[in-house]
């Protein structure tokens, strides 16, 4: 029935699957791909819950097709964590109680992710209009930015160590 | 010993406050979440994380009218779709009887309850009437577009203002009135110096968490026991109601809490998916998934608010309060849901806030409307009736020519005159405020905000033309309703603690703050402790997660089973170590002699051990390091607080940004700080967006407008503001052992008061809120009349 | 919120793609480019297309290129590729600033200027740059190539002159000369929301007189245009808050909002009124 053979890769792993050209992204990370750590808020764009990484870029996975992701590097919040290590924004967001449920924080991890990745001396305007993308239920974000920030002022130390 | 003792409640607490360890304490301290850990990793297991094999897709097909008259539902051409399996209407399920609500004292309610699928009428968009079952949410989506409803149309009712209409044939729309009240209010008003009377309405909006509902039923045949997973809040409530809608005992029904993406009290009550998922799984044979999509939770997911009220006081010439009549009208929307009337008996029961009112009168017009229905939402019944309350109090500060602080403070109940009595009820409990010094947290706040220096700064920023206010709004919130709670506490041979507790998580950090308190008491690190919560096959008894209770309630019941194995403990070490129990402690983890910390000690483990049902040495004992913990409370205990909002208004499009916001608030004692900043920042947010950009609106036809996230405004973080709190522990509560008081609603309960007074004072024009949410488009028109200009910027 | 099915087609090249288009369009097949839009309609199946010619593979329309007077957008180029001028003078500059205010940084990563412009959104904002600084919009189907003018181009709300076979394969946004002021100006609810109301204008100044004015006003009709009545009032003048406040009183009574009550009409004509005044008071800092 119109299925596809396809083959993404997530977190340096590859995944052989079969979707419907319509299966979206996040479906296929979730459903076919086992990894349910990415969430789904809205399936229209607007909550940024879905986020991750592809080719370096945050994107809202709910605003993709699978069939359209193949060959592009993806990246979860479950490929954060090193060796079981949490990564230091993970750590970040605990110290700073940056979390309440939950749900949100995947999406969060990954935007911060690639907002630091592509600059991490980005100014802390930029981060509140970065991080204005997604929506948060629980913490009334205060706590996230300063999660963030603490992390991005500890790239900016080690750059100039 | 210190003892704590509650004053003159019918229900005496007298639990010794263990002298514990003389170590740093764990309670008090803003230590970091067991929760955390698998939340960032995104190893949580939310309702659509769960899966079976075999398991089917329920989709539910929904009314797309109003209100009418259902003449039939063709369902043939959906049944022969691909992948579909079962398609049902209400005479597949005519069996089962509607959803009941829970106790209160008002009759007549029963026959306003909703089915599981519509019967002879559709009342709202968004209503089921029919359900899919599919291998595949894709293909039970296509099948529900080919689903046929012939539905008549009825006249629309969409204000509980205009006069009730029919909901159905001998019953009116207005199910019930709700009257309180006490003393001589005609008397009061007929010898006023003045009477203030104001027309005020609340607009719908709700919790809206970010997590959609889902529930993955499945029936173990072979064990006969029928599971649900995906539920939160009230699980021991919805399975024995459930079990009792679907006939079956609870003991072969389960329901299970994994992680919950957000309640606010929106989640977690019973609604027509629950049961619908659980009678497919025992009907079909196979694991049935259901998970809401965005648009069905705006439309399906209980709304709240809606309410207008039209307030009178009278007063006297200082502006006391003499007495106070409120008649408002609750927008239910469609059927009486799980709740009942609640949300409008607090509204009538709490409105009263902080102030002594001689006389006063409440009467609510409960009314159903073909609109979503309603149930809680964080802070219910009082966020709205703090809006009301607070813009009479802002009323009368400007008839008698006041500061609305002055005038406050005039009408605040004192903390010598506490515990304090309304001859008030709300959610059938007496209205006994435990305790409170709100004109103490008054003082605290002004110095907080440096008020007077305050004021005069935005005074000097409205002379050169900015549009900048303040305003300030007090509350009294309500938290720890019983009736009772219990926790099984169990220390195993590795020295691991298991907590189980019938109360539930919503993402607060409930398992934190118990594990502290357990902590606490057996001098062990908080991260051994494992908590166990929303299992109704763990614990027999729970009340769940809501109005704040879980600190109170379940932490009260933590420290009493924890006191409970720290005497098991020492008498167990007593007679390992052969050193009298009075001689002993219990730190980090161990018993050992007070006069020689270095000495011999046995660890909780070994003690475990000692008392394992096969050891040697029980000597009829009664085996295992466990026990359990009962707390009752008959009645709730109240924090307050105060909110202060600093406003500035663009004069060009009428938006409101809010510069920087205090929240104040009591809890009595705070377990976790930091946990409790967050939950009141969160609520925050919330509360600014029922004030500033929440609404659910409709078309004239009772369609939905706000169907989207596109629609329906939450704040980001670009619209909060620069955000001050300060929590007190001014007045413990005399109802449980540690003083606690929840702080899960003080961030949200204040919030529309306090942004509309200070919109009133930016715009120079008390009075001029009489509505939420605030919208730009009315504050340009005001500006538009009253002759602003639009002052280019320099 | 699950999309219809559909076929899905991915051509290599823009030849391949109209061939494709050319059958499928009357089956009610559409390009797929960035998605951020027709992702949405169609999970709420609003759109439901039965194919998607999914056009991101297709090397030559990711080109942005700079010629001796436009600068040619291919139909891929995302909106991200505006963050930092990508051209040195003041069109370089006004994109950058533009595009802030588009949606949300992972939306601007997918979503593509030609997207947009093809949608037609009267609360887009690129549409309002086109129709303010007088785009060219390049058309091809498998029965040739046409350029439109863009008051050609767009015909009303969401309607475009675009055929069904037809693929939007650049946009050419002529340069504007050294020196040109310009000036944007959005109110939204929120930041990265659809504008209730906006404003791009621009001019250049030659002995301290406003010349070759262009006031454009979007999100409040169901195209976004230029207003020539609001433009004439500073043509020749020098710029003054008196005269920039006269303009955004022509604009606002010139333009046609389409609200169901007359308060909301009035509201949006206050806003005309509020943007567009300070999309002027920003330009003259500009240079």
């Amino acid at each position: 029935m119109n299925q596809r053979d396809i083959v993404l890769k997530i977190n340096g792993a590859e995944h052989p699957i079969q979707v419907q050209p319509r299966r979206t992204l996040v479906d296929a990370i979730r459903d076919d791909c086992g990894l349910t750590g990415t969430h789904i808020g809205c399936e229209h764009g607007a909550c940024g819950a879905c986020t991750v990484l592809v080719d370096g870029v945050p994107v809202r996975s709910c605003l993709m097709f699978a069939v359209q992701a193949e060959g592009c590097e993806i990246r979860t919040v479950e490929g954060l964590a090193c060796a079981g290590q949490l990564n230091p924004l993970q750590q970040s967001f605990i110290e700073h109680h940056a979390l309440q449920c939950g749900f949100c924080t995947p999406g969060f991890l990954m935007l911060a992710t690639g907002l630091l990745e592509q600059n991490r001396a980005i100014s802390d305007e930029e981060l509140l209009d970065a991080l204005s993308s997604n929506l948060c239920r629980c913490t009334g974000y205060q706590n996230i930015l300063d999660a963030v920030k603490a992390v991005r002022n500890a790239l900016a130390a080690d750059q100039t160590a | 010993m210190n003892m704590r003792e509650s004053q003159n409640m019918t229900h005496t607490v007298a639990v010794a406050r263990s002298e514990g360890p003389s170590k740093a304490s764990v309670i008090g301290r803003s230590v970091t979440r067991l929760e955390d850990g698998p939340l960032v990793r995104g190893d949580g297991s939310f309702a659509a994380d769960i899966n079976f094999a075999y398991q089917i897709h329920m989709r539910v097909v929904r009314s797309q009218i109003a209100h009418g008259r259902i003449i039939k539902i063709d369902i043939d051409e959906a049944l022969a779709q691909p992948g579909v399996i079962a398609v049902w209407t209400h005479a597949d399920v005519a069996e089962v009887p509607p959803i009941p609500f829970r106790a209160t004292t008002l009759k007549g309610l029963e026959p306003y309850c909703q089915h599981i699928l519509a019967r002879d009428r559709v009342r709202y968009v968004g209503e089921p009437i029919a359900v899919i079952f599919a291998t595949d949410p894709y293909l039970a989506e296509d099948a529900s577009d080919l689903v046929w409803p012939e539905i008549e149309p009825l006249p629309v009712l969409l204000d509980a203002f205009e006069e009730p209409g029919e909901f159905a044939p001998g019953l009116s729309t207005e199910p019930a009135v709700i009257r309180k009240g006490y003393g001589d209010v005609d008397a009061a008003f007929a010898g006023a110096h003045a009477i203030v009377e104001l027309d005020l309405a609340i607009g719908r909006h709700s919790g809206v968490p970010l997590e959609c509902r889902g529930a993955v039923a499945r029936y173990d045949a072979g064990r006969d026991v029928l599971e649900m997973h995906g539920a939160a809040k009230k699980s021991h409530w919805n399975r024995d109601e459930m079990a009792k809608m679907l006939g079956r005992s609870p003991s072969g029904f389960h329901l299970y809490e994994g992680h919950v993406g957000g309640g606010f009290g929106v989640r977690g009550e019973l609604y027509p998916e629950d049961v619908l998922v659980c009678l497919a799984a025992l009907r079909l044979r196979r694991p049935i998934k259901w998970i809401e999509d965005r648009r069905e939770h705006l439309i399906a997911t209980n709304h709240s608010r809606q309410q207008r009220h039209l307030i009178k006081a009278a007063i006297d010439a200082e502006g006391h309060l003499l007495a106070i009549h409120d008649e408002f009208f609750h927008d239910q929307g469609a059927y009486v849901r799980t709740h009942g009337p609640r949300v409008a008996d607090m509204a009538a029961g709490l409105l009263l806030g902080p102030y002594r009112v001689p006389a006063y009168r409440a009467l609510g017009h409960y009314r159903l409307t073909n609109k979503t229905g309603c149930g809680t939402y964080r802070s219910p019944g009082r966020y709205e009736t703090t809006f009301v309350r607070e813009r009479l109090m802002d009323a009368i500060a400007k008839r008698i020519g006041v500061d609305p602080v002055t005038l406050r403070r005039r009408n605040l109940i004192k903390s010598s005159e506490m515990p304090y009595a309304r001859p008030l009820d709300a959610l059938g409990v007496d209205v006994i405020l435990d305790s409170g010094d709100y004109a103490g947290l008054l003082d605290k706040t002004l110095m907080r905000v440096n008020w007077d220096q305050l004021n005069t700064n935005l005074a000097a920023r409205r002379a050169e033309g900015e549009l900048v206010g303040v305003g300030l709004a007090m509350f009294v919130e309500k938290s720890g309703l019983g009736p009772s709670d219990g926790v099984r506490l169990t220390v195993d041979v590795t020295g691991s603690i298991q907590l189980v507790t019938g109360a539930a998580s919503v993402g607060q950090g409930m398992e934190t703050v118990l594990a502290q308190i357990c902590a606490e008491e057996l001098g062990v690190k908080y991260s051994v402790i494992r908590v166990l919560h929303g299992r109704t096959d763990l614990i027999e008894f729970g009340n769940g997660a809501h109005a704040s209770r879980v600190t109170v309630m379940s932490g009260s019941a933590t420290q009493i089973a924890a006191q409970k194995i720290r005497r098991k403990a020492l008498e167990a070490g007593a007679i390992i170590l052969k050193i009298p129990v009075d001689e002993l402690e219990l730190v980090e983890g161990h018993v050992r002699q007070l006069s020689h910390p270095q000495g011999p000690s046995v660890s909780l483990g070994d003690i475990a051990k000692d008392l394992h049902p096969s050891s040697r040495t029980l000597a009829g004992r009664e085996p295992g390091l466990s026990a359990e913990g009962w707390f009752f409370s008959e009645h709730m205990n109240y924090p307050y607080g105060i909110h202060v909002a600093q406003v500035n208004i663009d004069k060009g499009t009428g938006e409101v940004k809010v510069e920087r916001y205090l929240v104040a608030y009591d809890v009595g004692l705070a377990v976790n700080p930091m946990l409790i900043k967050g939950q009141l920042v969160g609520g925050l947010a919330q509360g600014l967006g029922g004030a500033l950009y929440e609404e659910f609106t409709y078309d004239q036809e009772g369609q939905p407008l706000s169907t989207t996230l596109a629609d329906y405004l939450m704040v980001t973080a670009q619209e909060m503001p620069q955000v001050d709190v300060m929590i007190t522990e001014d007045a413990p509560s005399p109802l449980n052992p540690l003083g606690m008081k929840g702080a899960g609603e003080g961030g949200t309960n204040g919030v529309g008061a306090a942004v509309a007074a200070a919109v009133d004072n930016a715009l120079n024009a008390p009075g001029f809120v009489t509505r939420l949410p605030i919208k730009p488009m009315t504050i340009h028109r005001h500006l538009r009349e009253t002759k602003y200009k639009v002052v280019p910027h320099a | 919120m699950k999309s219809c099915s559909f076929q899905y087609h991915q051509p290599k090249t823009v030849q391949q793609a109209v061939e494709i288009l050319a059958d499928v369009c009357v089956d009610e097949g559409r390009i797929l480019a960035g998605g951020q839009t027709l992702i949405p309609a169609m999970a709420m199946r609003l759109a439901r297309p039965t194919h998607l010619v999914d056009i991101n593979r297709i090397s030559e329309l990711a080109l942005l290129a700079v010629a001796s007077d436009h600068l040619s957008i291919g139909a891929c180029v995302r909106h991200a590729a505006f963050h930092e001028p990508v051209v040195d003078g003041p069109l370089g500059r006004l994109l950058s600033v533009v595009v802030r205010h588009i949606a949300h940084l992972p939306i601007r990563m997918r979503g593509t200027f030609c997207g947009s412009l093809a949608n037609a959104d009267a609360a887009s904002e690129w549409c309002l740059v086109a129709a303010t600084l007088n785009a060219t919009i390049n058309l091809r189907s498998i029965r040739g190539e046409r350029s439109l003018p863009v008051n050609e181009f767009f015909l009303g709300f969401m309607s475009t002159a675009l055929e069904p076979d037809e693929l939007l394969v650049a946009t050419h946004l002529p340069l504007l000369p050294e020196g040109t002021h310009f000036g944007f100006e959005e109110y939204s609810r929120r930041s990265g929301d659809f504008a209730q109301a906006m404003s791009l204008v621009s001019f250049e100044l030659r002995n301290g007189l406003m010349l070759k004015v262009r006031i454009g006003v979007g999100a409040v009709e169901g195209a976004a245009r230029r207003l020539p009545q609001a433009e004439a009032v500073l043509e020749s003048q020098i710029p003054s808050l008196e005269c920039f406040a006269r303009a955004a009183e022509a604009a606002a009574q010139t333009v046609e909002p389409s609200e169901p009550s007359d308060e909301e009409q009035q509201y949006k004509r206050e806003l005309v009124r509020t943007v567009v005044l300070r999309a002027l008071q920003k330009a003259v800092k500009t240079a």
